[in-house]
């Protein structure tokens, strides 16, 4: 009775369209979802021609020195003589928690994924997937705010080189909690989207459960496994709120894990409110931003990369 | 129904796409614009508290979060008397502030630091309006058993000289300091006056006074620098600098050394509502309740004055 109904309402309504309005109800589809397009091109497109142009400006207004930028340790924007402006140290200090965060993070994530998938499939789904969704709905506040009253004392109090307790590792264990559910979910994906003929297969010839993960499935996984960590790297070094609050924000190379450092992002937030447009400390931001921007390309880049791999 | 939700989708485009489109066209100053509407006839009895809420329009101010509390609850008050006014108060910072207000994006812009001290910021036409000072001084961790400090130690100490606390008689803990970026009013009013313009030493930097007050409190060792208001216990020690107390009357009489103006700026002389609120800031009702509650010296009661170069001078 109900499925006839339906019916009958489906038929209705495609007789309605087919009446005479069919053609003007296809351009109306067509013309939403084509503008729906456009406005993303546009706005993608205008964000990059603003930080361009906007980051330019040290270089080519201010006369700050690209060379001295990129490549220099030594950053005092204020000074009222010889004010230098070199970014090093929050390019690298950015790099530097990037790559490690996806070094702790990345192992437990996949271990995850697989625990997930192949070890207690239901179970993990459960219990691990809910987890993780919780600790995607933490915002980056709390992370900072944990971190600087629980973290920071921590390791004030656990290291003896660790004077402060804000260091470069206390950005890292903050940002490899925040990366991780990022990286599980989507090595969980690629796990599970493995053909289970693969599995099947390497049981039929005789190999235990982690010899099929470790021969088979891992190495069939690995681009869809890298493509995780670099999505997770990704969102570490745009990251600006929590590490701020447990990094210390120096601006020397720090010479152990356990030293303060500062990434673009904190010393973007940290200075933009105070500068005035225009100015060369407010230009000299915005060239942080670019440089921001054009590592977010080259993720983007070795990720296209690495699903392209994927597909042979 | 179909066509009424695709109706309702294309209004909803265009409603999209005419939000953007305001957005760019933000920046020549609809804001302004607005406050020129506001109603004159209150200038007269502006300033007198007692004046029946005559005063209506809108007002965005925006600038030094430092500044922001004092001018919000002034606002506050401001709009409980005179239900027709609405005035928005946005944090974001001193050299916002400034940017909007010289670009006409707001009416008035708050400012820890003068305007000349700011790169790109066309100070002449701008109008000072000095509505409180904020006293500021170095704040240490309760253990380390140094409370008075002379102002050539306290260079020593934040320049990096002195590493340890027992150099100066105290515990012997090592220094850890505290900074504020260096773009932050704070730390070039702290740095002008605290410590005669030497640059300091590398140290963890944070932003917010709350934070660098919970760093000092929780480090030993910890030194950094706070405005007056922020010591309202015991877990960070407001120093003492050359036997000199830092109280709100050393502030005053000129005695204690490192003190800032909070400017309000607005691009040329005020007008409308703007004059209307801004000499209610000044009035004996917001200088004498709302400035010491907040915090704040009032501007009015202060004994010395000093221009953009920093030169004291007895007020007249």
């Amino acid at each position: 009775m109900k499925d006839e109904q339906t019916i009958t309402a489906v038929q209705q309504r495609l007789l309605k369209s087919r009446q005479g309005k069919a053609k003007k109800n296809e351009f109306t589809g067509r013309f939403i979802v084509t503008v729906a397009a456009i406005i993303m091109i546009v706005a993608t497109i205008s964000i990059t021609i603003f930080l361009a142009t906007k980051g330019l400006q040290s270089f080519l207004v201010s006369g700050v020195s690209p060379i001295e930028f990129l490549t220099s340790t030594d950053w005092n924007p204020t000074a009222d003589e010889n004010p230098s402006f070199g970014a090093f140290p929050f390019i690298f200090g950015t790099l530097a928690v990037t790559f490690l965060s996806a070094l702790i993070a990345g192992p437990i994530g996949i271990g995850g994924a697989i625990f997930m998938s192949e070890i207690a499939p239901s179970w993990g789904k459960k219990v691990l997937q809910p987890v993780i969704e919780l600790l995607v709905g933490i915002p980056s506040v709390v992370y900072g705010f944990i971190g600087l009253t629980v973290l920071v004392p921590f390791m004030r109090n656990t290291f003896s080189g660790a004077q402060t307790g804000f260091s470069l590792l206390s950005g890292v264990i903050v940002l490899s909690v925040m990366i991780l559910p990022t990286i599980t979910s989507i090595a969980t994906d690629a796990m599970i989207s493995l053909p289970s003929n693969l599995r099947q297969g390497s049981y039929a010839l005789g190999a235990t459960r982690w010899q099929t993960i470790k021969k088979v499935l891992i190495p069939a996984a690995i681009p869809s496994l890298l493509t995780a960590i670099v999505l997770g790297m990704a969102r570490a070094f745009g990251e600006a709120l929590a590490v701020q609050m447990v990094i210390g924000n120096v601006r020397a190379i720090p010479d152990s894990i356990l030293e303060p450092a500062a990434t673009l992002t904190t010393i973007i937030t940290l200075n933009m409110g105070h500068t005035t447009y225009g100015s060369v400390e407010n230009n000299t931001l915005w060239s942080m931003g670019l440089v921001l921007l054009i590592l977010s390309f080259i993720f983007i880049l070795i990720i296209r990369y690495l699903s392209s791999r994927r597909k042979l | 129904m179909k066509k009424m939700k695709l109706v309702g989708f294309a209004l909803l485009l265009v409603l999209t796409i005419g939000f953007l489109a305001a957005c760019g066209s933000g920046e020549d100053g609809d804001s302004s614009s607005e406050s020129e509407n506001t109603n004159t006839e209150s200038t007269e009895d502006a300033g007198n508290a007692d004046s029946e809420g005559t005063a209506s329009g809108t007002l965005t101010i925006s600038g030094s979060s430092a500044m922001q509390p004092l001018v919000a609850a002034a606002a506050e008050q401001f709009m409980s008397e005179n239900p027709d006014a609405d005035i928005q108060v946005n944090a974001g910072g001193s050299g916002t502030g400034l940017s909007e207000v010289s670009e006409g994006q707001v009416d008035i812009g708050n400012s820890d630091v003068f305007a000349e001290a700011k790169d790109g910021i066309p100070a002449d036409e701008l109008v000072d309006h000095k509505v409180a000072v904020v006293g500021m001084t170095a704040a240490i961790h309760p253990e380390a058993g140094v409370e008075d400090i002379s102002k050539e130690d306290l260079i020593k100490v934040f320049t990096g000289e002195i590493t340890n606390w027992s150099e100066l008689g105290g515990a012997d803990q090592e220094i850890t300091l505290v900074n504020r970026p260096d773009s932050s009013g704070t730390r070039a009013t702290f740095v002008d006056f605290g410590l005669d313009g030497a640059t300091p030493a590398e140290g963890v930097t944070e932003d917010s006074s709350n934070t660098v007050r919970q760093i000092v409190g929780d480090t030993p060792g910890a030194i950094g620098y706070l405005a007056f208001s922020y010591f309202t216990d015991d877990s960070v020690v407001a120093m003492s600098i050359d036997g000199v107390e830092p109280t709100d009357e050393n502030v005053q009489s000129g005695d204690f050394p490192i003190w800032a103006y909070e400017h309000s700026y607005t691009n040329g002389e005020p007008e409308g509502l703007a004059k209307t609120f801004l000499d209610y800031l000044m009035s004996d009702e917001v200088q004498n309740n709302i400035v010491p509650e907040q915090g704040y010296i009032a501007a009015s009661k202060m004994e010395v004055q000093r221009d953009a170069e920093g030169k004291q001078t007895e007020a007249n």
